[in-house]
């Protein structure tokens, strides 16, 4: 009986690996097609590669979207700390519910809603104030920041929570005042969630289609923009090759972070077991 | 059969195992538990009667969970047979099994009610409705919970948790009630009163308990027999008094109470055998049962209060062995205090019952004493 | 002088904290919370052919008050128009369908993740949240090279000799719901393991030991102790399922119309702003009662 039970969970398991990770190896292995027609086997070739790194487009979007990308995970990161302080931290302030509904709102939010609401507004702003008066760089990075920043103040809520108020109580006992407990013990236990906040919110950016399509003016064309003005119309091998080779970007960013992560536990432990001896 | 079983308990009372002709309800036989390498249950023997609360005393990794965890079902024997009242329990999952648990962490269903907890079980056998109704009200009015039927688990004390997690396993009225460390959670002055209704309840119902805990206390005034286990193997089996005042190793002497230990070698001393203790000024006349021999390295083992002190010569009536010694440590505990000698190069302990008020105690801090026992009293250990 | 210092010093300690709550609280109120009121009004406004393109909705009067014109038009059109009504029931009827495969399929992935060993644990949860880090378009677009014509699956079952002319599998109801269900899965599977791991085996253990058959034990401990995993799993799909746009675009192409593919069109196609305010408003309408079910598990969720 045991075992019927762990072999239907081991299937399910395995399908459900599949089911996630077939299609994106398939994308990869299509990358290396000759042939034009993605799905038609045309023999091994990286020309599509060739062809990707030699359009300017693709660098232009990819700049700009990294540029995005960083400002809006450092601005988010450092916005959504502070939701995130005050929510736990700062007990009662006036106007704490609306706060704390808006902080998580835009984590459920369908994008097209933010996407049209934020473009509706910096509209209407520009007809009243004449800011801002053209639509890209900013008004894409404004909108990441306010879903970004929702991300990151719930990974810090969660980590503050969590870690109890020992620490800040201990420190202040020794002297320090508020601010100093915040630079000197906050924000260094803070550090990990603001590093994965931080990653998290740049991914989001790299990652978003919708939000930005709706804020960015005609200059202004984002990775995702672009990759989906190519594929509206069907298959094509160049964007296999994109593909393949942000996969393999964030596949290396998490092994290496994972390996880190692991030498850093290993070595912990083994101090640790020092320290008991 | 069982009617011959019956009266021999009857007959025996507490102690079954005792009865001619008994037949052991539980039989462990040779029974080996293995996780990858490691041994948590060691090719163990056991047998346990009708009506007996047995203990399964040791402390953390010694293979006690284990061991009742087998007899729950939840974990198959490496090798070695489990009889429950005769039936071999090899491959019987869990859910066929006629024995009930009560789980360490009571294992509540906290989405349930509590007369939901308790009736879960007997919904399980197919026990008519109105059957349940009645036996769930019985039950509750035995553990005293009839007010708290319609709440919650996150709504009740330790103490009501617990009784609530009893009546759960009893309500099927199981053969054997196994019990992981069913204190355990509870403060010090409701483990006692627990205690003595956890006795009482046995006592009313008749079914065999199995008791796993790492308190010595608790085994002691719980059980009608204690198995010692340490490294997945039994040490030593017997009624608590046995386990106390005979222990037979060093492991079972110190793993119960407080001992003092006296290690050495027997040597030819006049007439007879005597230790000599490189600690101790003197030596050691040994107990009448040490049938060793000349040269042999032994443990000779006195328990606290079974040592007398005194600032005379002669440490009191019939001591045959009396050290000198000087009283570094003593500790008042209210009804008793506790005295660290040192003699020689060792410390011995004595506990010595508060006869007077603190003010007027005869002995002191460094005062100048003898301490001395009956040489019956201390046990020669040779494991 | 000193003194003055020091309590304009004071002032500041007292300072750095309000700086801490009126950034994100402002910023909040910006960019969040005033576009909506601004969604709100232009979806009561008219249609004209200008720039911006909708009437004013506050107008100096003739008698120089100021008065607000509000037009419920947008709506009572939206209501009227079959293909508004039937769009909408369609979302919903694709979303939940979808949130329910979600469920079928994510569930027991998460239940064996939270089973398997610990090592083998972290790997299989960093498994299913690689996918969350590489790009959402382009793992939709990935479905398009496996459902096409001369897609792989096609391929694969004439190769296998099942079918001998391709079939429709892509453009239909049938690749958004693949499209939904592979990109959300993950969203499914983590609120349930999150749940599941602060599962107490020993209540499984005390359901087997009261003579609950492991499939009993499902129904009566498993499947109730981990509904507000469910629901929150759920409603992360669902809500955002619903206002879908790129995944009914790309693999569904204009044959299955969601609300999020109305509102784009009637936006950037159409021009006709009051009515794409109109659509978003009444999306967030039916959505947000399942948002606040979903605030209100994770905050009981984090508060126990």
């Amino acid at each position: 009986m045991r075992k019927q039970r762990s072999t239907f969970l081991f299937s399910a398991l395995c399908f459900g690996m599949a089911f996630l990770y077939v299609p994106i190896f398939l994308m990869i292995f299509y990358s290396f097609n000759y042939s034009k027609l993605v799905p038609v086997w045309g023999g091994f070739s990286t020309r599509w590669y060739g062809v990707l790194f030699q359009s300017e487009e693709v660098w232009d979007a990819l700049a700009l979207s990294l540029q995005i990308a960083v400002v809006n995970a450092t601005f988010a990161t450092l916005i959504g700390t502070m939701a995130a302080l005050a929510l736990v931290r700062f007990g009662n302030f006036r106007g704490r519910m609306l706060f704390s509904g808006m902080i998580t709102a835009p984590l459920v939010m369908p994008e097209v809603i933010t996407g049209l609401s934020l473009l509706l507004l910096f509209i209407t702003l520009e007809g009243i104030i004449g800011w801002p008066s053209e639509r890209g760089f900013t008004t894409i990075t404004i909108a990441h920041i306010t879903f970004s920043m929702a991300f990151v103040a719930v990974i810090i809520q969660g980590r503050l929570a969590g870690m109890g108020q020992e620490l800040e109580e201990a420190a202040q006992d020794l002297g320090a005042k508020p601010f100093r407990v915040l630079f000197d013990v906050t924000l260094p236990r803070l550090a990990p969630g603001m590093l994965a906040g931080w990653l998290l919110s740049f991914t989001l950016s790299l990652d978003d289609l919708i939000i930005a399509s709706f804020v960015s003016g005609p200059g202004a064309t984002t990775l995702p923009i672009l990759i989906y003005s190519r594929v509206r119309l069907g298959l094509r091998p160049d964007i296999n090759a994109l593909a393949t080779i942000m996969v393999l970007a964030v596949a290396i960013g998490v092994i290496v972070a994972g390996w880190l992560l692991f030498r850093q536990q290993k070595q912990r432990t083994r101090e640790m077991q020092m320290a008991g001896k | 059969m069982s009617q011959v079983n019956d009266a021999a308990a009857g007959h025996y009372g507490d102690r079954p195992w005792l009865a001619p002709g008994a037949v052991p309800f539980i039989h462990i036989q040779g029974v080996s538990k293995r996780f990858g390498d490691f041994v948590a249950v060691d090719n163990v023997d056991l047998e346990i009667y009708k009506g007996e609360l047995f203990a399964l005393l040791g402390g953390s990794g010694c293979g006690k969970t284990t061991l009742l965890r087998m007899l729950a079902g939840f974990e198959e024997p490496s090798s070695g047979n489990i009889f429950i009242d005769g039936a071999d329990m090899r491959s019987v999952p869990p859910y066929e099994r006629p024995v009930n648990m009560m789980f360490q962490s009571y294992a509540l269903f906290p989405h349930m009610r509590v007369e939901q907890n308790v009736a879960y079980g007997l919904k399980r056998d197919g026990v008519p409705p109105a059957e349940v109704r009645r036996r769930v009200e019985e039950m509750l009015a035995m553990v005293e919970l009839s007010d708290f039927a319609r709440r919650k688990p996150h709504q009740l004390s330790g103490g009501q948790r617990q009784r609530v997690a009893l009546a759960r396993a009893l309500v099927k009225r199981p053969k054997v009630l196994l019990l992981d460390e069913p204190l355990a959670a509870l403060d010090k002055r409701l483990r006692e009163q627990t205690q003595f209704e956890l006795m009482n309840i046995q006592d009313k119902l008749g079914v065999t308990f199995i008791v796993v805990t790492h308190d010595q206390e608790e085994a002691m005034t719980l059980s009608t027999r204690i198995a010692v286990m340490d490294a997945g193997r039994f040490v030593q089996i017997g009624t608590p008094t046995e386990i106390y005042e005979y222990p037979q190793t060093r492991f079972t002497a110190s793993f119960i109470g407080t001992i003092n230990m006296f290690e050495g070698t027997v040597v030819r001393d006049g007439g007879g055998l005597a230790l000599d203790c490189a600690d101790l000024p003197m030596r050691l006349a040994l107990p009448e049962h040490f049938d060793g021999g000349e040269g042999q390295q032994i443990t000779l083992a006195v328990r606290p209060e079974k040592i007398r002190m005194s600032k005379t010569q002669d440490a009191g009536g019939g001591a045959v062995v009396s050290l000198p010694g000087k009283v570094r440590d003593l500790a008042y505990m209210g009804n008793l205090s506790i005295y660290r000698v040192e003699v020689g190069k060792a410390v011995v302990q004595i506990t010595a019952p508060n006869q007077r008020r603190l003010d007027q105690r005869e002995i002191t801090w460094d005062d100048e004493v003898h301490v001395g026992w009956d040489t019956a009293s201390a046990l020669a250990l040779t494991e | 002088m000193t003194r003055g210092l020091q309590t304009a010093l004071a002032r500041l300690q007292g300072g750095w904290q309000s700086v801490v709550v009126l950034v994100p609280y402002f910023w909040l109120l910006l960019f969040f919370l005033v576009p909506f009121f601004i969604v709100l009004k232009i979806s009561l406004a008219e249609r004209i052919i200008a720039s911006p393109p909708f009437s004013p909705l506050f107008q100096w009067a003739e008698d120089g008050a100021l008065t607000m014109r509000l037009l419920f038009d947008n709506f009572v059109w939206l209501w009227e128009d079959e293909l508004y009504v039937e769009t909408y029931l369609n979302s919903l009827r694709i979303s939940i369908v979808s949130t329910i495969l979600c469920l079928l399929i994510g569930y027991p992935i998460a239940y064996g993740i939270s089973r398997a060993r610990p090592t083998a644990r972290t790997i299989l949860l960093l498994m299913v949240i690689l996918p969350f880090w590489t790009s959402f378009l382009l793992r939709v677009y990935a479905w398009i090279g496996l459902l096409a014509d001369q897609g792989t699956i096609n391929n694969l079952l004439i190769f296998l000799g099942v079918i001998d002319s391709p079939i429709r599998l892509l453009y239909s109801e049938f690749a958004v719901y693949v499209g939904i269900v592979y990109t959300y899965v993950p969203f499914m599977i983590l609120p349930l393991y999150a749940n599941m791991e602060k599962l107490d085996l020993s209540l499984h253990e005390a359901a087997a030991d009261l003579g609950a058959r492991p499939l009993t034990t499902f129904f009566t401990v498993t499947l109730p102790m981990t509904l507000p995993g469910i629901i929150a799993g759920s409603l992360l799909v669902f809500i955002p399922a619903t206002g879908e746009f790129v995944i009914p675009d790309l693999l569904g192409g204009g044959n299955v119309l969601m609300i999020g593919n109305v509102l784009y069109g009637e936006f950037n196609a159409n021009h006709d702003w009051p009515v794409a305010a109109a659509v978003a408003v009444a999306l967030l309408v039916v959505l947000v009662v399942p948002m606040m079910i979903y605030q209100r598990v994770q905050a009981r969720e984090s508060g126990i």
